[in-house]
C-alpha cells in the first residue's frame, strides 16, 4: 500500500483481527457444543463454522500480507 | 472496571460473557497499537492530513464507504426498514450509488488535480476567501457538534443495550479515538475505518443468513410479514410511491428521485468533506476515480446487513416495535431491531463480535469527524486567516492539538445534548442545511467557467438561508408542509428531501443571476478548476477492466436491476 513509507499493509491488521476473533469464537462454539445457548437456531452451531471461516480468512490475510513478505 | 461499566445496569437487551469482553478489549488494544505504530509515519502535513496521498483505490474506497457506515446509521436504518419496509433501501441505492459514480467520474479529477486538502480548499481556489470561509466555519462547527451528538448517542445505545455507564462509554471511547487520531492522523482514521468495515460485515452478516434459514428464504419472510401485518406493503420500493398517502413515509417518487437522488445524495457524497477526504488520500488520479466506484459496490450490498434485518424483524420478532416517542416502559423501539436480532441469533463470542462492530462503528465515526475537523481548521481557517507562513511541522502540531481540542469540545457537546435532548434533532438538521446548496455551488463552479467569486458566495448563502427558512416554517406550521413538501401527508424524511431540492434550486438560481451581473475570473486563474479548462488524462490505452467509467456503468446497471427486482 505504501511506497513512500513502507507501512505494514492494513490488510495484515485485518488478518490479525480476523484470526484472533475467529479463534475465540470457534473455541467458544466448541465449548458450548453439548449445551448450546438459548438462541434461535443454536442447533446449527453458528459460532463453530463462522469462527472457523474468520480464522481461515484471517490466516490467509496474515500470510499474504505478512510484513516479512512485503519487505 | 467491569463494575464501573455496569454501574447503571438497567434492564438490558443483551448480556455479555467473558469471551465477549475479551473480544471488545482486543479491539481497543489493537486500534491503540495501530495508532502508536502509525505515529512515526505522520510527520508532514500531507502525511497527517491526507495520509501521505498514498492509499490504494481499495483502501481509499473502503474507508470512503466506512466513513458513512457508523453505528447510528446501522441502528437507525435497520429501524427505518422495520418502520417503512424496503423503501428505506432507497437511501443506499438511488440515494448513494449515482452520486458515488458521479464523484468518481466527474468531480474527483478536479479535487485531485487542484491538489486541494479539502472541499473548502477547492472553494478557496475557485471562489476566493468568502465562500471558502463560510463553508469551512460551518463545516468545522457542524462536524464537532455532530461528533458530540454521535458520542452521546453511542453512550445511550451502550447503556440501553449493555447496561454500560453513560460517562464510562463517553470517556473511554473519546480518549481512545483522541489518542489514535492525534498519533497517526488520517493514516490512523483510515486504517481503523478499514478494520471497522470488516468488523461490521462479519459482525452483522450472520443475522440475515440465519434469518433467511429461519423464515425459509425471501418468499417465506414476505409470507410471514403479510401474516403478521395484513394489508400492509413492506416489500416493494417504488410501487407504494404513486402518491404521498400510499406509504408510511408520506413521500412521492419525485421526492426520492429529485430530492434524494439528484440533490441530497449528490450533496452529501460529493461535497461532505468527511467522506471526500478519504478519496483525496488516494495515491494517483486513477485510484482517486476508482475509490468511490469501488465503494459504490459495497454500499449497494449494505442493505443486506441493515435493511434485511429490519424486514426480518417484522417477520420473526414476537413483539411489535414502536416509535421512540410512543414507547412505554418495557416496550422496544424501532431502533432496537438490530440489537434484538443480534441477541436472537448470537450467543457468546458472536455477540461480542456484533457489539464490537457497533462500538467500532461509533468510534470510527468520531475519528472521521475529528480528523476532518482538524484538517479544515488547520488548512482552511488557521493557515489562511491566522498564520500564513508557518513551517509545515507547525501545522502538523496544530492538527494534533486540534484533534484533542475537538474531542474535548465534542465531549462538552455530548453533555449538553444530555441536558437538552431536542438539540440532537436540530444539530442533525443543521448539517442538512448546508450540504444541498454546497453541491450547487461546487458543481456550477466545476462545470461553468463564467461563474464569479461573488456569485459563488451569494448563491451559497441564499441556498443555506432558504433551507433554514423552509425548515423553520415547516416546524412552525403544517400549512407550510403542503407548500414546500407538496403534500400535508409528507413526514420528516419526505420534508427533508424537498427542502434539499428547493434550497439547491435557490442556490443555482441566485448563483446564475449574480454571475450575469458580475465580472468573471480570467481563464488563466481557472485552469485545473473548471471542466472546459482542465486537461484530464484520458485512459484510451487502458483495458476496459481498468477504466473507472466501465465500473461506474456496471454499478449503475446493477442498481437498475435491483430497482426492477424490488419494484
Amino acid at each position: 500500500m505504501s511506497e513512500k513509507h513502507h507501512i505494514i499493509p492494513v490488510w495484515f491488521f485485518v488478518g490479525v483481527l480476523l484470526l484472533v476473533y475467529g479463534f475465540l469464537i470457534f473455541a467458544s462454539g466448541l465449548a458450548e457444543w453439548s449445551h448450546p445457548p438459548g438462541t434461535v437456531l443454536a442447533e446449527l452451531h453458528a459460532p463453530v463454522w463462522w469462527g472457523g471461516l474468520l480464522f481461515v480468512l484471517g490466516l490467509i490475510y496474515c500470510i499474504k500480507f505478512s510484513p516479512k513478505r512485503q519487505a | 472496571m467491569i463494575a464501573m461499566m455496569a454501574s447503571a445496569a438497567p434492564t438490558t437487551l443483551v448480556h455479555l460473557s467473558a469471551v465477549d469482553l475479551v473480544i471488545i478489549a482486543f479491539y481497543f488494544a489493537l486500534v491503540l497499537g495501530i495508532g502508536f505504530y502509525l505515529k512515526r509515519f505522520a510527520k508532514t502535513g500531507e502525511d497527517f492530513f491526507l495520509a501521505g496521498r498514498e492509499m490504494t483505490a481499495w483502501v481509499a474506497g473502503l474507508a470512503f464507504v466506512s466513513a458513512n457506515l457508523g453505528s447510528l446509521e446501522l441502528l437507525g436504518w435497520a429501524g427505518n426498514a422495520y418502520q417503512y419496509g424496503i423503501m428505506a433501501a432507497h437511501w443506499y441505492w438511488v440515494g448513494a450509488i449515482p452520486a458515488m459514480v458521479f464523484l468518481g467520474i466527474v468531480m474527483m479529477p478536479f479535487y485531485y488535480i487542484s491538489k486541494t486538502h479539502s472541499v473548502p480548499g477547492y472553494l478557496q481556489l475557485r471562489y476566493g476567501s468568502a465562500a471558502s470561509a463560510l463553508s469551512a466555519i460551518t463545516f468545522a462547527v457542524m462536524t464537532i457538534l455532530m461528533s458530540g451528538v454521535n458520542m452521546y448517542a453511542m453512550a445511550v445505545v451502550m447503556e440501553v443495550v449493555l447496561g454500560w455507564n453513560l460517562h464510562f462509554s463517553i470517556v473511554v471511547s473519546s480518549l481512545t479515538v483522541g489518542v489514535y487520531v492525534a498519533a497517526g492522523g488520517l493514516f490512523s482514521a483510515i486504517f481503523n475505518e478499514v478494520l471497522q468495515f470488516f468488523l461490521i460485515w462479519f459482525g452483522a452478516l450472520l443475522i440475515p443468513i440465519l434469518g433467511m434459514i429461519e423464515t425459509g428464504g425471501w418468499s417465506g419472510m414476505v409470507a410471514r410479514i403479510h401474516q403478521n401485518f395484513p394489508g400492509q406493503d413492506f416489500t416493494h420500493m417504488w410501487g407504494p410511491m404513486k402518491s404521498f398517502a400510499d406509504n408510511p413515509m408520506g413521500i412521492h417518487w419525485t421526492g426520492i428521485v429529485f430530492g434524494l437522488g439528484a440533490v441530497q445524495a449528490m450533496g452529501y457524497w460529493t461535497t461532505d468533506f468527511l467522506v471526500v477526504q478519504r478519496v483525496l488520500s488516494a495515491k494517483d488520479i486513477r485510484s482517486a476515480k476508482m475509490a468511490p466506484i469501488i465503494g459504490s459496490f459495497f454500499k449497494m450490498a449494505v442493505p443486506l446487513i441493515v435493511i434485511l434485518p429490519g424486514l426480518l424483524g417484522r417477520a420473526v420478532l414476537p413483539m411489535h416495535l414502536v416509535a421512540a416517542s410512543a414507547a412505554q416502559p418495557g416496550q422496544f423501539k424501532y431502533d432496537d431491531v438490530l440489537p434484538l436480532m443480534l441477541a436472537r441469533y448470537c450467543g457468546p463470542g458472536l455477540l461480542g463480535l456484533g457489539i464490537t462492530a457497533l462500538v467500532a462503528g461509533f468510534m470510527a465515526g468520531m475519528a472521521g469527524n475529528v480528523s476532518a475537523f482538524a484538517t479544515v481548521w488547520t488548512y482552511d481557517l488557521y493557515r489562511p486567516f491566522l498564520r500564513k507562513d508557518a513551517p509545515d511541522s507547525h501545522y502538523v502540531s496544530m492538527g494534533r492539538w486540534c484533534t484533542m481540542i475537538g474531542l474535548f469540545v465534542s465531549i462538552g457537546t455530548a453533555y449538553l445534548v444530555m441536558k437538552f435532548a431536542s438539540m440532537m434533532d436540530y444539530v442533525q438538521a443543521l448539517f442538512g442545511f448546508f450540504i444541498a446548496p454546497l453541491f450547487g455551488t461546487v458543481l456550477l463552479g466545476m462545470l461553468w467557467k463564467r461563474v464569479t467569486r461573488a456569485a459563488g458566495f451569494w448563491g451559497l448563502l441564499a441556498g443555506v438561508f432558504s433551507s433554514v427558512g423552509m425548515f423553520s416554517l415547516m416546524k412552525l406550521s403544517s400549512r407550510w408542509v403542503s407548500v414546500f413538501a407538496l403534500s400535508p401527508d409528507a413526514k420528516g424524511l419526505a420534508q427533508a428531501m424537498y427542502q434539499a431540492l428547493w434550497s439547491c434550486v435557490t442556490c443555482v438560481v441566485v448563483t446564475v443571476l449574480v454571475t450575469l451581473v458580475t465580472k468573471p475570473k480570467p481563464d488563466e486563474e481557472l485552469k485545473g478548476l473548471v471542466y472546459s479548462l482542465t486537461e484530464v488524462a484520458r485512459e484510451e490505452h487502458a483495458s476496459f477492466l481498468h477504466r473507472p467509467l466501465f465500473w461506474g456503468i456496471a454499478a449503475l446497471a446493477i442498481l437498475l436491476v435491483l430497482q426492477i427486482i424490488f419494484w
